[in-house]
């Protein structure tokens, strides 16, 4: 989806509020929030990419004014409801107020259906594909071209995995892009790489 | 009388919404609470910048050691005991030399080698550094503190899949007869993340 989280290459944005070497954590809650989705996850109520994708279906207005650890909470709650885990009429209750949950999901899709192998040094161009579910595909990189720079291991399909859907487990493809073809004109000279699933790529004749 | 005093609802606060979750789990039997206290270690105490530093001075005085990391990341840093989520199935250490800085980050959310180079900062994490640092790099890192050379080269890497970077930055040339463990000590998460200079 192109959702709020999409973020890169979005401009008007101010300074990075950065400090050298700031804590990952600084309250208790965040520590505590952290551990109970990663204990959802071990558990097996849900797996990382659903846990991604309930936070990318928070509200905009919601998912810019949330902490970070609001959004994982965020999503955490949301699918604990959607898997019959708890209801939200009982967060609400033994929380004492509204707990805002995200949007329900899009479908998801599986793999592309005709998929090539790479090797380094072909172009490529990232499919222009508009998918109204998880997609690991940024939006600055939708029908750019660039250049293979090596294959990863297979990983699951996350546009599939995120929405229980089947699919096969495919490699992700290391490739470099020229900031000035992503943003002619319009960026810092740099070399972008991204980590683009095999099913989001075609071959550059 | 009918009572027409509206209800006004509010969202409970953060930490109210967080104990719900864990005594609703608590009550189901989940043992979350227990489960917090064994995650909270793992995040504060074992997920530690420390990790990847262990990796970068080794990096510095092992060549061999060096020549391993750069091919296969996952399998070298078991070498030094450390390990990596199942999920995280590769790991590119990508290489400072003179000319070529790199920086990594996360456009769509927060991915990174978080057993090796530590959780990451809010700052990481941030609209801002999130939506700039892939177009107005060079920007971005002089603001931050490091102002390059026009000759450098900056390569972005942005976290997009379940492969994790770590940047194996530049050794200071003050620091070339030093032991490997004084070595870690100047290794920094910024470093790794490939936003400050050591």
């Amino acid at each position: 989806m192109d959702g709020m989280h999409d973020l890169g290459g979005r401009q008007g944005f101010g300074a990075i509020r950065y400090t050298p070497n700031a804590r990952a954590f600084h309250e208790a809650w965040e520590v505590r929030v952290n551990s109970l989705y990663a204990f959802a996850v071990r558990l097996g109520i849900f797996n990382m990419d659903e846990y991604r994708h309930a936070i990318e279906r928070m509200e905009p207005r919601h998912y810019l004014t949330a902490s970070y650890y609001e959004r994982s909470l965020t999503s955490l709650a949301t699918l604990l409801v959607e898997k019959g885990v708890l209801t939200r009429e009982e967060l609400e209750r033994r929380a004492q107020g509204l707990f805002p949950l995200a949007a329900p999901s899009a479908p998801g899709r599986t793999n592309a259906p005709t998929r090539e192998r790479f090797q380094p040094g072909d172009r490529v161009r990232v499919r222009d594909d508009y998918v109204p579910g998880h997609v690991r595909m940024p939006g600055y990189i939708r029908g750019k071209t660039g250049v293979v720079v090596s294959e990863s291991p297979d990983y699951p399909f996350p546009d599939a995995r995120a929405h229980a859907i089947e699919s096969q487990d495919e490699p992700t493809y290391d490739v470099r892009f020229r900031s000035d073809e992503l943003w002619p004109n319009s960026a810092d000279a740099a070399l972008v790489h991204v980590g683009v699933f095999q099913s989001y790529l075609e071959r550059v004749a | 009388m009918p009572d027409h005093t509206p209800v006004i609802q509010r969202t409970a606060p953060v930490e109210r919404r967080v104990d719900a979750i864990q005594q609703a789990l608590d009550e189901r039997g989940l043992k979350a609470t227990e489960a917090v206290e064994e995650l909270r270690e793992l995040a504060e105490g074992q997920w530690i910048p420390q990790n990847g530093a262990r990796v970068v001075a080794r990096a510095w005085v092992d060549p061999a050691f060096r020549e391993r990391l750069l091919a296969n990341g996952r399998a070298a840093v078991a070498e030094l005991g450390l390990s990596m989520p199942k999920h995280h199935r590769h790991l590119v250490v990508l290489e400072n030399t003179p000319t070529v800085q790199n920086v990594i980050c996360c456009t769509q959310c927060s991915c990174t080698a978080f057993t090796i180079i530590g959780l990451p900062p809010d700052w990481y994490k941030d609209l801002e550094y999130r939506a700039r640092v892939v177009r107005e790099s060079r920007t971005v890192l002089k603001e931050m503190g490091l102002d390059l050379a026009p000759e450098v080269e900056i390569r972005v890497w942005d976290t997009s899949a379940d492969t994790r970077y770590m940047v194996l930055p530049l050794q200071p040339p003050e620091t070339v007869d030093w032991p490997e463990e004084k070595l870690a000590g100047i290794v920094t998460r910024d470093g790794m993340i490939g936003v400050a200079p050591l």
